[in-house]
């Protein structure tokens, strides 16, 4: 018996998304529009956006959970080398905002070329890998880590720490992956930490000052600490169950910085408590546990060294996001996936989440 | 590789892979459970505290604006001050069209031009959520129709400011400098000296003069108030003041009525005149001519009125009391002198020829004295009083220069003072190793020290170049017997919190090892300047206290051999600089004077009169006839013989 037309359709549409995966980000994405209507005071507009944005992210990641990784893993090193390059460029002619370079003007649009580094560097070490699966020496590990500091260092100089620890673990996690040895991985953070007191004595005395303002906000509680003391009462005011939708006064007091991007959670934790943390926390849990699964399974090197990276930067992120929010990590600008607002970053992480998702079908 | 071990290596491999699947995973659970943990600690356990917290959340902490300290006279005549005024402000971050409100606020108050041109450049300056000032100064009645009109203009506010005014204008320019608003350059400074949440909300900042050099007994520590805000930011009340420490008055050593006498004696004219107490080190009067108006600066000067200064051929910005570099001319005499007999070149009574010139052995080359007929046979005293060059040659090419470097320079001359402004000027004392050093990157014909270049050295030419500051400070130490003090403008700070005064001590710094009975020959040659058949002879009608002086004629051109010096012929710029000397009364010195008249020609026709004046000014308290009536610091008209406070200088 032939189905019914829709049925059809709809499974053709819904056959490469991951099941699992899709009900973690379904009740991620509600969540983050009911935040981001509050964030922005109830802008209609910024709710368009955010839906023109989803539906962008999830015709990309379904692009990409069609494709075969064995093809999408060939565009690797010409998209890392295309990385590379467009990063030199920043360096010599990039636009520069803020004091840091990171934009690169390419006559019809401007791109960042960090964003696409982010994907195109674990791409490359694993394709790397793969190539070299059946030879692999302590050579090729050496010649990895090069593929991961050269962009490393370019984003560096930007300036733009944040960014450049984000990639340079990302690909550090395919390393890890790739069976790093232990000795090596101990060894490197036994060095930055007796690294960390010549850093210190090399450090001018206002930089040290914004490194003690980092572990305590109170030394300038108009200053640096203003943002994160702020955000901090918010959270710490939500209590057990929240003020409640669009009830947020911190955040409709103007005390929330950046509240519709990187301090969203902010305003979420304000509004729906630590019983709406613990929710979002379980999703994210569920993303990270349902992408670990996928990397156990994965079939080929590449796989599961790509899906191992997707789903630890993932992680990454999140982590980073709620912990500079909570105020236990440093200020960066890490968005939150999917419920900070903006284009770049929902769309760089549907492509990653789609080549998860295109690993995890390529069946045994 | 066999086959067996290679798939044993897989199978190796695999199990590895999936333990540090494990262990990531593992990592990563742990991970947010800090999160939890964390969001546990701050939305269960700190509840009370953030709730508390979130609800005086409508409270934001303020930095209060401390007042700058006062700057006085030594006799209390307030030379800096603050008063209030409204402004209008704008928050750019706050305007959603920015011309439309300017606009709109045009039709309220009157915004000019100049207005419009200054706010431009301070919103190209400042922070997206600084507000920036659009007019200053507003009348009570301006700030009140702004008022009544707020909630037209979101982001648009009057606050009461403190303006500061420097009531004598050009008088006061080169001693006290300005403020001005607080640039990139300043932040960057704060910033790295870590001042900069002492300066929270500050909009003015030292630039120049004192306002900069005692930036930080003037500035005062920020203050805190808690204000209940409305959810626009908007004060309602305030709830608790943590009051700011105002900044510390400073009490100058220096007497506005003499510095307004000494400053209207110059007139038109350009030049210096610095006056000392050599008893302490207290500047009493440190004139610049001409001055400008630091009133212009503060709140940003207009950028045609700046190029109008900047460019002028007179230089009213530079200050040359501390950075104006003459050579000394005749007034080096004095000191020369105490290097010749301390060295024992010459005895205090040897008589030596002073003859119409004077020749090197075994060269043609004539130094010529002023005095074209000569004076006999002179002493040492003699050649001071009548200014001889010939004996001040002879004396200097006996000695050479390795002699009369360290002697000379034990006055210092040719070093800083080390007075508290900035930007001085060290000068130049000639020496071997100077010459070696400043033309370095000559031929070494050039380099080399000749012997006949000391010559010119002795009477003050050649390559000696001072600041007027460096010429009062010696004619000061001088005067002290060799006292040294450090010259100081500032003699007391008044702690603003508890009132408390710091002096700034009037003790040496040191004292000079010349054999103490050698001032009083120098010193009785100084008299007789000012007596028949000295040089400044003129000067003395009328004096009722002692005083000694010197005169001198620094050389702009050099005077071809054989040529006649006529001053008509010349053209203003290039006429020689007048120079005097003074200090009084002789046997107790209370002031020590150095005065510079640009291109006036001789000492004693445009210096001597003015220091003659300053000094009876500031000792009897007599007002020079020419300026009765006429100064601002004295607004009645003064009558003859209506003795001013004798104390003036004291």
């Amino acid at each position: 018996m032939q189905a019914p037309l829709a049925k059809r359709i709809w499974d053709a549409i819904a056959a490469p998304f991951d099941g699992w995966l899709m009900v973690f980000l379904a009740g991620i994405f509600v969540m983050s529009m009911l935040v981001l209507f509050s964030a922005s005071n109830q802008s209609w507009h910024k709710i368009d956006n955010k839906l023109i944005y989803t539906v962008m992210a999830l015709a990309i990641m379904w692009v990409m959970a069609n494709a075969r990784p064995q093809t999408v893993m060939n565009f690797a090193p010409p998209l890392y080398a295309a990385g590379v390059l467009m990063l030199v460029g920043v360096e010599l002619f990039g636009i520069t905002v803020n004091g840091s370079t990171r934009w690169l003007n390419l006559g019809i649009v401007r791109i960042q070329p960090s964003e696409i580094m982010k994907t195109a560097l674990p791409m490359m070490v694993a394709w790397y890998f793969q190539k070299y699966e059946s030879t692999l020496n302590w050579r090729h590990y050496l010649f990895a880590v090069l593929l991961i500091v050269i962009p490393g260092v370019l984003v560096l100089k930007q300036p733009d720490l944040g960014t450049a620890t984000l990639i340079m673990g990302a690909g550090f996690f395919v390393l890890f992956f790739a069976g790093l040895s232990w000795k090596i991985i101990i060894g490197g953070l036994v060095a930055f930490l007796a690294s960390l007191p010549v850093v210190w004595n090399m450090m001018h005395d206002y930089q040290r000052r914004r490194v003690l303002t980092l572990i305590d906000p109170m030394q300038d509680p108009l200053g640096d600490g203003y943002h994160i003391i702020q955000s901090m009462i918010a959270i710490g005011s939500g209590g057990p169950w929240g003020k409640g939708w669009l009830n947020g006064s911190q955040t409709h007091l103007d005390y929330i910085p950046e509240r519709t991007t990187d301090f969203i959670f902010a305003v979420y934790s304000e509004e729906f408590g630590l019983a709406g943390n613990l929710l979002l926390l379980a999703l994210y849990l569920g993303v990270i546990t349902r992408g670990m699964l996928i990397t156990a399974r994965a079939q080929t090197l590449y796989g599961r060294l790509l899906a191992g990276a997707i789903t630890l930067s993932f992680f990454v992120y999140v982590f980073v996001n709620m912990g500079m929010v909570a105020g236990i990590l440093p200020v960066v600008g890490v968005p939150l996936p999917f419920m900070s607002y903006g284009g770049t970053a929902t769309v760089s992480l549907a492509v990653a989440l789609g080549m998860l998702m295109s690993i995890g079908n390529t069946k045994r | 590789m066999h086959r067996p071990t290679r798939l044993k290596d897989a199978q190796a491999e695999e199990s590895q892979f999936q333990l540090r699947l494990v262990i990531a995973y593992g990592f990563m659970v742990l991970m947010l459970l800090t999160l939890a943990a964390r969001f546990i600690w701050l939305q269960v356990m700190q509840y009370e505290h953030f709730a508390t917290l979130a609800q005086n959340n409508s409270i934001s902490l303020v930095p209060v604006q401390p007042n700058r300290g006062l700057i006085m006279d030594r006799n209390g005549v307030v030379l800096a001050q603050n008063h209030a005024a409204y402004t209008l402000e704008i928050t750019p971050a706050k305007m959603d069209d920015m011309e439309a409100t300017i606009k709109a606020l045009g039709g309220l108050v009157e915004i000019t031009p100049r207005d419009d041109r200054r706010f431009r450049k301070f919103l190209a300056e400042s922070k997206e959520f600084e507000p920036v000032p659009l007019k200053l100064k507003l009348s009570e009645e301006e700030a009140a129709r702004i008022a009544a009109n707020a909630w037209r203009f979101p982001g648009v506010e009057v606050k009461a400011r403190l303006f500061r005014d420097y009531p004598y204008k050009e008088l006061t320019s080169h001693v006290l400098g300005y403020i001005g608003r607080i640039n990139q350059r300043d932040q960057q400074k704060l910033e790295e000296d870590d001042k900069l949440a002492n300066y929270r909300g500050a909009t003015h900042i030292g630039k120049l003069g004192l306002e900069a050099v005692y930036e930080a007994e003037l500035h005062g520590t920020n203050g805190f108030e808690e204000v209940e805000t409305d959810a626009g930011g908007r004060a309602v009340r305030s709830l608790r003041r943590t009051p700011p420490i105002h900044g510390n008055n400073l009490k100058l050593a220096l007497d506005i009525r003499l510095q307004e006498v000494a400053d209207k004696l110059f007139g038109q004219r350009r030049g210096a005149l610095v006056a000392i107490d050599p008893q302490t080190g207290g500047v009493l009067a440190f004139v610049s001519k001409p001055g400008f108006d630091p009133n212009l600066f503060i709140d940003g000067i207009d950028s045609a009125t700046w190029k109008s200064l900047n460019e002028d051929w007179q230089k009213p910005l530079v200050n040359r009391a501390v950075r104006g570099l003459y050579p000394p001319g005749s007034t080096f005499k004095p000191f020369m002198a105490m290097a010749a007999l301390q060295s024992g070149a010459i005895g205090p009574y040897d008589l030596r020829p002073a003859p119409g010139y004077f020749t090197l052995p075994g060269s043609s080359h004539q130094f010529r004295d002023s005095n074209p007929r000569g004076n006999g046979m002179v002493n040492i005293g003699k050649a001071i009083a009548v200014s001889s060059d010939t004996f001040f040659y002879r004396v200097a090419w006996d000695m050479g220069i390795d002699r009369i470097h360290p002697l000379v320079g034990q006055f210092g001359l040719g070093q800083k003072t080390g007075i508290d402004l900035d930007g001085e000027a060290s000068g130049v004392l000639p020496s071997k190793e100077w010459k070696e050093k400043r033309f370095a990157r000559f031929k070494p014909e050039v380099r080399r020290w000749y012997p006949a270049d000391v010559v010119s050295v002795g009477i003050g030419q050649g390559f000696n170049a001072y600041t007027p500051l460096q010429m009062a400070n010696a004619t000061a130490i001088l005067a002290a017997d060799g006292k040294v003090f450090k010259p100081h403008l500032v003699q007391e700070i008044t702690q603003a919190g508890n009132g408390k005064v710091r002096l700034v001590e009037p003790r040496p710094v040191r004292t000079l090892a010349f054999r103490p009975e050698l001032y009083g020959h120098v010193k009785d040659g100084m008299v007789a300047v000012m007596r028949p058949g000295g040089t400044a002879a003129r000067l003395a009608a009328g004096l009722t206290y002692t005083m000694a002086g010197k005169t001198g004629t620094a050389q702009v051109v050099q005077i071809k051999q054989g040529a006649k010096y006529n001053a008509a012929a010349l053209a203003e710029q290039y006429r020689d600089h007048s120079w005097f000397i003074a200090f009084a009364p002789v046997e107790a010195p209370r002031i020590a004077i150095a005065v510079i008249v640009e291109n006036a020609g001789f000492g004693a026709a445009s210096a001597a009169p003015i220091a003659r004046a300053v000094s009876d000014f500031a000792l009897t308290g007599k007002v020079p006839a020419e300026l009765q009536g006429k100064l601002i610091t004295m607004p009645q008209p003064a009558q003859a013989g209506d003795k001013q406070d004798a104390s003036a200088a004291r």
